[in-house]
């Protein structure tokens, strides 16, 4: 009886323990005065080196968390418990957080740096006023090719992924939202259309283009394109920039007739402990220097206008990764649709993936 | 005195459970009443059948679930024709404790770094390819196909078929198919009619082990299937992570327990016996 209880006593105790730990662990991030930041960015979204640099000059310990989709980061901060000083959601999830009540208000007086940033990539439709957000990096989405099996520049428009002489050679990327959109966008559509009859059309256009896709794969994509193992992938700018990287035979495009353009962005949520910390930190990254040295680790272009000066030639010069303004003006930014809409575009998606053939 | 020795005893074992019954309650019951929960009610928390309406008149999810059935079939029958003639040989090796640890071994290995390996090894420039360059055969496309994906899906899930059956037989008393053969039988009765029932058991708790979590099979779909192959999980993971309609979600998973249900209900405990005699 007296072993028993005391077994019963453990397992109590021991649950106990670990529910005490995790409050601990929760709140030791929490509380401990104002030199802790928690940042909750993106997996192997930033230069390691600058976060040492900013830890030595202002004295801040930052604490680094990552997530690896936005809705994953949204659900996280949605449910509370959390006490992330910073994060960053792209475009449509600033709209969503904004009005889920989840975002402070930025101060922008207390961003001085905020001047470097270029004036293209400002008063986005996602947050006009940029009161609660400011960009971190941009970019599109795009086609890279590799000038082994494919003849260089012979593919221009989304149109040309739909030729016979890449069948069975395309990897796509298992994202409904930029997919629909692709095929929205080569139909001269609005990448954020609500129109049932466009997204049924875009559908059987992709449907279409089944033959010749290869795969429908998430971050692998990367792998594969830098082993040769495809033709052609459609993939974001900055995925492409490491491919490029690693492969001299592979290209980045970014097709006619337009594109998706995308903002990652610095905001901080209403659960903030360390707002000052989070200033601090989005000033400091703001600053040309080390948004250059960010962006050449990162490979995603940077909305910080001086950064120009310090990247290298050959990126200066490329117009896919940077594009001139004309161009950046005719890409379409995504707009956070309702729930509906966002499960219509998952479901016909969902349609074409089963059926593609 | 030996009253109150009794009384313990009997109260012993309700005690014991006590701990068992908590975990149990924690962690497998509130979860599936959460689950069910939720595909009973729509985003607005409101109570309604609405998601399991859109499942059945959907002809995408019910072609979704006759995919998963299929092809966790398929993986199942694969794994049995090459465990079963396997199980059975390992019973007649000398060092069985030695082999048997050789087909665990692969059990020790994470799922994705097996699932990553074969991408190295059914690729472009995979070594498969490279081999049968060797007889200018050209680059044969294995990576991304229905092929590839029930190779690898079969390749994992052996382990789990060869143990029950390995058991089974094992412990088939070899006098009896002794005496089946000296009774005049042919080998393939001696097999239809002694070995197959005597190890059924066996091979039914390998099909659940196998069939049941092939249902529901995702991430493998997407790293050697490349996603042209569609099953439920895929579509569970998808409304859970992207659209963010656990509603749906969870009606999808309710609907996976029911048909795990059904598959144990018809591999299960049936009267062996009475249909034996049946056939005789």
């Amino acid at each position: 009886m007296k072993r028993l209880m005391i077994a019963v006593g453990a397992i109590l105790l021991a649950c106990l323990a670990l529910w005490g730990a995790s409050l601990k662990l929760t709140e030791s991030s929490v509380a401990s005065g104002g030199k802790r930041l928690i940042i909750y960015n993106w997996g192997d979204y930033i230069n390691p080196a600058l976060i040492k640099k900013f830890e030595k000059k202002t004295g801040y310990q930052v604490i680094y968390q990552t997530f690896d989709s936005n809705e994953a980061m949204y659900t996280k901060i949605n449910q509370g418990g959390t006490a992330y000083d910073l994060t960053i959601p792209s475009d449509y999830m600033v709209t969503k957080m904004r009005r889920g009540k989840l975002l402070r208000p930025l101060d922008l007086e207390r961003i001085p740096n905020r001047k470097y940033l270029g004036y293209d990539f400002l008063h986005k439709s996602f947050d006009v006023k940029n009161a609660y957000s400011l960009p971190y990096f941009w970019g599109t989405l795009g086609i890279v090719y590799n000038d082994r099996l494919v003849r260089r520049g012979s593919i221009k428009t989304w149109d040309d992924l739909w030729q016979r002489r890449f069948r069975h050679n395309i990897l796509l990327v298992d994202s409904a939202r930029d997919m629909m959109g692709m095929s929205l966008a080569s139909m001269h559509h609005s990448m954020n259309t609500t129109n049932a009859l466009q997204l049924h059309l875009a559908k059987a256009k992709l449907d279409q283009l089944g033959p010749n896709i290869k795969a429908i794969i998430s971050d692998e994509l990367k792998m594969y394109m830098i082993q040769n193992e495809a033709a052609v992938g459609v993939t974001w700018s900055g995925e492409a920039a490491e491919m490029l990287s690693n492969n001299r035979h592979l290209h980045y495009v970014l097709p006619k007739p337009y594109s998706n353009l995308w903002f990652d962005n610095f905001v901080i949520p209403k659960t903030a402990k360390n707002p000052a910390g989070a200033y601090a930190f989005i000033n400091f990254m703001l600053n040309p220097k080390n948004a250059a040295q960010n962006a050449a680790y990162v490979g995603y272009a940077s909305p910080v206008q001086a950064v120009w000066q310090y990247l290298p030639q050959a990126v200066r010069r490329d117009r896919s990764f940077y594009p001139t303004q004309k161009m950046v003006k005719k890409l379409m930014v995504f707009k956070d649709l309702p729930p509906q809409m966002v499960q219509k575009y998952n479901d016909l998606f969902l349609e074409f993936k089963m059926y593609a053939r | 005195m030996k009253g109150q020795a009794e009384m313990k005893n009997k109260r012993l074992p309700g005690l014991f459970a006590i701990p068992y019954v908590l975990w149990l309650a924690l962690f497998v019951i509130l979860p599936i009443l959460l689950i069910v929960w939720y595909s009973f009610t729509n985003t607005n928390q409101y109570l309604t059948l609405q998601n399991y309406r859109t499942f059945f008149t959907n002809g995408t999810f019910l072609r979704m679930s006759l995919n998963s059935f299929w092809y966790a079939f398929l993986i199942t029958l694969a794994t049995l024709l090459i465990s079963y003639p396997a199980a059975y040989f390992l019973t007649k090796l000398k060092n069985q404790q030695f082999w048997l640890l050789l087909i665990i071994l692969p059990t020790w290995i994470n799922l994705l770094l097996k699932a990553y390996a074969f991408i190295g090894i059914l690729g472009r420039q995979g070594l498969v390819n490279h081999f049968l360059q060797l007889f200018g055969l050209g680059p044969v496309n294995m990576l991304f196909t229905n092929f590839g994906f029930l190779l690898v899906a079969t390749y994992i899930e052996i382990p789990f078929m060869i143990l029950p059956i390995y058991n089974a037989i094992a412990a088939i008393d070899p006098a009896l198919i002794q005496a089946s053969e000296d009774l005049g039988a042919s080998k393939w009765q001696t097999f239809r009619f002694v070995l197959w029932p005597l190890s059924r058991a066996g091979v039914e708790s390998g099909i659940q082990a196998i069939f049941i979590p092939s249902l529901s099979l995702f991430m493998l779909t997407r790293l050697i299937g490349g996603n042209r192959v569609i099953t439920l999980g895929t579509a569970i993971e998808e409304y859970f992570m992207t659209t963010m309609n656990w509603n749906m979600g969870a009606t999808i998973g309710v609907i996976l327990i029911a048909m795990m249900i059904l598959v144990m209900l018809l591999t299960g405990n049936k009267p062996a016996h009475g249909r034996r005699m049946h056939h005789e």
